[in-house]
């Protein structure tokens, strides 16, 4: 999770990832954002996010996000 | 059957006074029967391509849903599997549902590609080689573009499991070819429009009377202002010796043309839906108010952006090689350019796409990628803006908004020329010759005047123009004016209503032998 945490401050210094959990509802993450934090995923954990999870409730918190990347380490 | 023709004003009646008259179960099949229709007139051969596309469509999309299934009985009965022999499993699914998607859009996008691309290849070809291939008398089924995307969209959201097969071919017959939507959008989703396109609807006051006021707003801005602005754009856009101001003139009078007349489009179409109880997803959101090019593009043409987003966008910059070049970029050229490789690719490939979308010829490419690149600089040059707003702190301050406002229209003003002259050197030089050649005498000394316009035209163009601005600062300061019409006695609502219509009958622009020009939108 730390590491999910410090790629999203990355994108986003000034918001708390910890506590949001709308970022797609809410336009803090837009399609830019979310592509590079898919590459980045890719880099740290092996994961590739097919398109087709590509929606708002994978990418409203870190929280969610978290869960998907176990999710398809897992499958 | 243009929507502002007279042909089509009796046959909507008509349907509507059907709609309400038949039992709940029996409005989406009258609607059906409607839309082929309308398809009908518009041309016989027509309904053979919407046909091809339903079919296959719906043929592909339930070998998905069976394919699926297939995946979810064969996990759940052999729960002892291992993770490699699912892994495994799952592949396979995913090969064959793969190769019956590509096989669908292949069909699809072809016949797309083939009736609306091949003259303009034999063309470059032409000026490419020397050569004289001869161009092709091609039939282009009306609304094509539309509804290939907003099928295929549906098919891919089955083959990603993110939404049911539909089982009745009627039903999805429908959902393609629904005639309000059918040759301008906006490009829906199933999901959403399948709510309330098959479920009975009762007739209710208001439901029925908000959408009749929204058509009758879409018809004002398109007969009473659109339509009066298109002798003014067609003649400072068909001859180059209008340079200078005269550019300038062209920009803002295509805006607010192309604005009055898309946006008066798709409020005749979801007005329509409106009144029948179905819902379509919205296709704008005031925006002219945009303070930059991306905030533009996220509030106009709402659907299409989105679509191609989903379904161009993430697919290209998500999939394996793209992420391994990505890796691969950072490694060796480094985080900075790393980090951009996906983005600038990717969105290379979606503006490519929007520009050829929006027609086959090389200026919508140029306008295509002049948008691509004009997003990439803002992008780059966002920490520079951060920086500029932290130092002066203008960010929230009205005038400096408004100024943000007036930069970023008319930086798509510009842009849209590529559209109005057709030439890509041409659009180059008479938007160069602004800069050489200004001279802002014309706007004072009746110069517009000789543009097919009469002061009574301006003056109509003017109060329209301001009734037009004052409903979206009233809609972006406090909501539906619908709502707030309705909120007060009945008389004011309908009375506006009868006044809509009024305005629209006798300041049309039309008069003897007045011939509605066709929607700008539908020729994409």
């Amino acid at each position: 999770m730390d590491e999910l945490l410090k790629i999203l401050e990355s994108l986003h210094p000034d918001v708390d990832f910890t506590t949001r959990e709308a970022l797609v509802d809410d336009r803090v993450l837009k399609s830019f954002d979310i592509v590079a934090i898919v590459s980045e995923i890719y880099e740290a954990f092996g994961v590739a996010v097919p398109p087709e999870e590509i929606v708002p409730e994978n990418f409203n918190s870190a929280k969610a996000l978290y869960a998907l990347i176990e999710r398809l380490e897992d499958e | 059957m243009l929507f502002t023709s007279y042909a089509f004003v009796g046959f909507l009646a008509l349907t509507l006074l059907a709609y309400y008259l038949v039992p709940g179960r029996c409005q989406w099949p009258l609607l059906l029967a409607a839309s082929y229709v309308f398809y009908w007139a518009a041309s016989p051969w027509y309904l053979l391509f919407i046909l091809v596309t339903t079919a296959s469509a719906y043929g592909v999309s339930l070998k998905l849903a069976a394919l699926s299934g297939e995946q979810r009985a064969y996990l759940a009965a052999h729960g002892d599997l291992t993770r490699e022999e699912k892994r495994a499993f799952r592949a396979g699914i995913k090969k064959r549902k793969w190769a019956w998607l590509l096989g669908c859009l292949a069909l699809n996008i072809g016949i797309l590609a083939v009736t609306k691309y091949t003259n303009f290849v034999i063309r470059s070809l032409n000026a490419l080689t020397g050569g004289g291939l001869r161009p092709v008398d091609m039939i282009v089924p009306m609304g094509i573009s539309f509804y290939t995307f907003q099928t295929v969209g549906y098919v891919i959201d089955v083959y990603r499991d993110r939404q049911p097969a539909q089982r009745n071919f009627f039903k999805l017959a429908l959902f393609v070819s629904f005639f309000p939507q059918l040759v301008q959008g906006p490009i829906s989703r199933y999901g959403q429009l399948s709510e309330t396109l098959f479920t009975p609807h009762r007739f209710q006051e208001k439901t029925f009377s908000f959408g009749l006021m929204r058509v009758l707003w879409g018809y004002f801005k398109k007969v009473v202002l659109a339509d009066r602005l298109l002798p003014a754009v067609t003649a400072l856009t068909g001859d180059a010796a209008y340079t200078g101001a005269y550019v300038l003139a062209a920009m803002l009078f295509y805006a607010f043309e192309l604005y009055c007349d898309f946006t008066g489009g798709i409020d005749i179409t979801i007005g329509i839906g409106e009144a029948m109880g179905i819902r379509m997803p919205e296709n704008f959101d005031l925006p002219y108010f945009s303070k930059n090019i991306r905030e533009y593009w996220n509030r106009w043409h709402i659907t299409m952006g989105t679509w191609f987003t989903d379904y161009i966008f993430y697919p290209i910059s998500v999939c394996r090689p793209m992420l391994r070049l990505s890796k691969w970029s950072r490694e060796h050229l480094g985080q900075a350019v790393g980090k951009r490789v996906t983005v600038y690719l990717s969105s290379f490939a979606v503006w490519l796409a929007t520009g050829i979308w929006h027609g086959a010829a090389w200026n919508f490419v140029a306008w295509g990628l002049t948008n691509w690149a004009v997003i990439m600089i803002s992008q780059e040059l966002e920490p520079l803006y951060e920086r500029f707003h932290r130092r002066f702190a203008l960010r929230g301050k009205a005038p400096y908004e408004a100024f943000q406002v007036v930069r970023t229209v008319l930086l798509m003003s510009a842009i849209r020329m590529f559209d109005c002259y057709r030439d890509v050197p041409l659009t180059i030089a008479m938007l160069g010759s602004m800069f050489t050649r200004f001279d802002p005498r014309i706007f004072t000394d009746g110069s517009l005047l000789d543009l097919g316009l009469d002061g009574a035209d301006l003056l109509v163009l003017g109060l329209g123009l301001a009734v037009a601005l004052a409903v979206s600062l009233f809609k972006r300061k406090k909501g539906s004016v619908r709502q707030a019409l309705y909120e007060k006695p009945a008389a004011v609502f309908y009375g506006t209503m009868a006044a809509l219509l009024v305005c629209t009958v006798v300041f049309g622009a039309y008069g003897a032998g007045y011939d509605a020009a066709q929607f700008i939108y539908n020729r994409f």
